[in-house]
């Protein structure tokens, strides 16, 4: 028997209404993720990553709007929640690392005080001197020294405020931890303390994890499925060893072969054209302008995402004829 | 006698806080740095969070004064004839912030922070050349202009963003450009385009720019020299190849094999440092002190520069064997 995932998502569309028309952020996504299971998400900037991980925490603000779809968590189908359940449900079910979180920290007020809020608002049970000591063990774990908390936020350094809203997002040990960029704007060293603490909480208490970035080489080396999106669309999904061997998609392998590296000097190479406005799609495949690989069919048909081999889904004319997935 | 170097920075030291009871915290000390007139130049500054590497930005922008130390440019201290609030100063030296969420006032459609230097520094006058060099700037770093013009803030991506400020530190040929992590939030594809534009500007336009980062294969591919900082000091300089080809300093050594390499084949090593605690290092020691793992007795004093020829330094007893030390100590 199979267990049931626990998350499913199930032909998400969310668009922003952008003057009398729509831009549609995220297209017809569906994905599923089974507890303690890593999935990294990849894709160009714009291409719908935070619009997602927002939506899944129903923290999307106006004009965005979740056209159709739904998301299940733990059998919860949270488009459905009213705002008490989702307030409960937030951050004890699922928790957000919002991208560039550092900088919501509040100025004004110390360390202490504002993981000590968060744990109040959800553990009003708890004790000042049991928060106290949680709130220590938390600046731990994310490598801080203990004395951060009696600290304003502008006095630390941007890699040790990402840390503080890490230690924030794990306060209340979720089944699902999103993190948006959780490390980009931590050193290297500080960056593998991080993510091996996002690692161990999350094995700890079983969380599942989505781990939202652009850094390829952390993303092999902390999740076990990757997923691409490109402009608003699930494109490619493969478990990180068959992605970075055998790259399927057009755009994924041009992501691999763009990639810098650090034991040698060469010139770096980038992706030619411009990535698409989601205003003004282009017809058919959506990556068809820049694609090195395009075919007729690509310009006039949306290529769906296919599953091409256990576990592998491409969103590619090319790549499906290979396959022959089409009779 | 030559021209003065574009830049000078010489035994900056920056400090917060502090009082009768408590030392001032040091975010920079005894930094020196400098880029010759006609000589344009990348330079790479790394090092861990917290280290300095924005401090040593606004000290170069003129918006942090060091406590010691004097930053000329063309020759002239910047802080001793007034010059860091000359409008002079303010457009030759441009900046790309980190947070490309702070920058931004929610309250103005992105393209004000285009159009508003173009108007102050009388660049371009009309409506029209105004438009042009908003419609460039944003195709170098890949945006159309129907992706932005009449947008605010909020309604971009945090990638999108970062690119704004890059395309607003183009557009305004400056001599100089302190980009503070230009890159951290793009993509590989796209981040190989800015950095290719960075490399243009210096190039092309001879414009020098100090590129912080935490990303080591970048620096390698687009900086000429690599400042290696640890808890406000340089521990290790030298050209960006060398240094990252072969790390001298315990800390680089430590910075090279954190680098997260894309291949799940190839894991992380098993980490060799001593568990430090952040800021608590005692600053007459060696400020790797703590977590080095050849520490010596006589790393107790703060090592000095050990030049190691071809403009290689490192602040390490481990490289004082016969080789000269640097007048800073
Ligand atoms: N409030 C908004 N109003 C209108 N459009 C928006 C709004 N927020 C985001 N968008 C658009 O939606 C698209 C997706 O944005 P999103 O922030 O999800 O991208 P992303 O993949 O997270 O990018 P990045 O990697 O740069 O963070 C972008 O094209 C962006 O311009
Ligand atoms: N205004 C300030 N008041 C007090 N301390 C400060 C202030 N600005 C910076 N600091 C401290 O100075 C040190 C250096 O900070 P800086 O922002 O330069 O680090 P950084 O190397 O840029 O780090 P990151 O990689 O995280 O951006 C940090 O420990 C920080 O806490
Ligand atoms: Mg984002
Ligand atoms: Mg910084």
């Amino acid at each position: 028997m199979i267990d049931a995932p626990l998350l499913s998502i199930n032909d998400l569309s969310v668009s922003y209404a952008i003057g009398n028309e729509r831009a549609r952020a995220v297209d017809g996504l569906s994905l599923t993720l089974g507890a303690g299971q890593r999935l990294g998400i990849v894709g160009e900037s714009g291409s719908g990553k935070s619009t997602l991980a927002l939506a899944l925490m129903r923290l999307h603000k106006p004009p965005a709007m979740i056209d159709s779809g739904q998301i299940l968590l733990g059998g919860t189908d949270i488009l459905r929640l009213d705002q008490g359940a989702l307030r409960k449900f937030r951050w004890s079910e699922v928790a957000l690392i919002p991208q560039g979180a550092m900088n919501a920290l509040n100025p004004v007020i110390k360390v202490r005080e504002q993981m000590a809020d968060t744990i109040r608002a959800h553990r009003r049970d708890m004790s000042a001197r049991d928060i106290n000591k949680r709130i220590d063990e938390l600046l731990v774990r994310v490598g801080l020294s203990t004395s951060v908390a009696g600290l304003y936020p502008h006095e630390l350094s941007g890699g040790m405020k990402q840390r503080v809203c890490i230690a924030l997002a794990i306060v209340l040990e979720p089944k699902l931890i999103i993190a948006d960029e959780p490390t980009s704007a931590l050193d290297v060293v500080v960056q593998r303390v991080v993510i091996e603490t996002l690692k161990d909480v999350q094995a700890q208490i079983g969380a599942a994890m989505i781990m939202i970035g652009h850094d390829m080489g952390l993303m092999a080396q902390s999740v076990d499925h990757l997923a691409v999106m490109y402009a608003g669309r699930l494109v490619d999904q493969a478990p990180i060893r068959e992605f970075f061997r055998r790259p399927l998609h057009p755009y994924s392998q041009l992501l691999i072969s763009s990639l810098p590296s650090p034991d040698e000097t060469r010139p770096l190479a980038g992706i030619p054209g411009m990535q698409p406005s989601l205003l003004d799609l282009p017809a058919g495949c959506a990556f068809h302008p820049r694609c090195p690989l395009v075919q007729p069919i690509c310009r006039e048909v949306m290529p769906p995402l296919e599953t091409v081999e256990p576990h592998r889904r491409v969103a590619c004319h090319v790549v499906a004829e290979a396959y022959n997935v089409r009779a | 006698m030559s021209a003065p170097d574009l830049l000078n920075l010489e035994g900056v030291t920056v400090t917060f806080g502090g009082g009768i009871h408590k030392a001032p915290f040091v975010a920079l000390e005894d930094l020196s740095l400098s880029i010759p007139t006609g000589a344009p130049e990348i330079i790479a500054v790394a090092g861990e969070s917290g280290s300095g590497k924005t401090t040593l930005g606004r000290v170069i922008l003129g918006l942090t004064k060091p406590v010691r130390g004097r930053v000329a440019f063309d020759g002239a201290d910047i802080w001793a004839t007034g010059a860091v609030h000359s409008r002079g100063y303010l457009r030759s030296v441009q900046a790309v912030f980190q947070d490309p969420f702070s920058v931004f006032n929610p309250f103005y459609p992105v393209e004000h922070l285009l159009r508003a230097p173009l108007k102050m520094f009388g660049i371009a006058r009309g409506r029209a050349e105004q438009d042009e060099r908003i419609t460039t700037a944003l195709r170098q770093v890949g945006l159309k202009p129907e992706q932005v013009v009449g947008r605010y803030p909020h309604q971009l991506s945090g990638g999108q963003r970062q690119r704004i400020v890059v395309a607003r530190a183009l557009m305004l040929r400056p001599r100089l450009i302190v980009a503070d992590e230009p890159v951290s939030m793009i993509d590989a594809s796209l981040r190989a385009n800015v950095l290719e534009n960075l490399r243009a500007l210096r190039d092309e336009h001879g414009i020098s720019i100090l590129y912080i980062t935490h990303d080591l294969a970048t620096a390698r591919q687009v900086s000429n020299r690599l400042y290696v900082l640890y808890r406000g000091r340089a521990v290790e300089i030298g050209a960006a190849g060398d240094v990252i080809g072969a790390p001298k300093h315990p800390y680089t050594q430590l910075l090279m094999s954190s680098i997260p390499r894309p291949d799940p084949d190839a894991p992380w090593p098993a980490e060799h440092v001593r568990k430090g605690e952040i800021g608590t290092s005692d600053r007459a020691a060696c400020v790797f002190l703590d977590r080095c793992p050849h520490r010596m007795p006589i790393c107790a004093k703060q090592p000095p520069d050990f030049m190691l020829g071809d403009g290689r330094a490192v602040s390490c007893y481990l490289y004082s064997d016969g080789r000269s030390e640097t007048a800073a100590a």
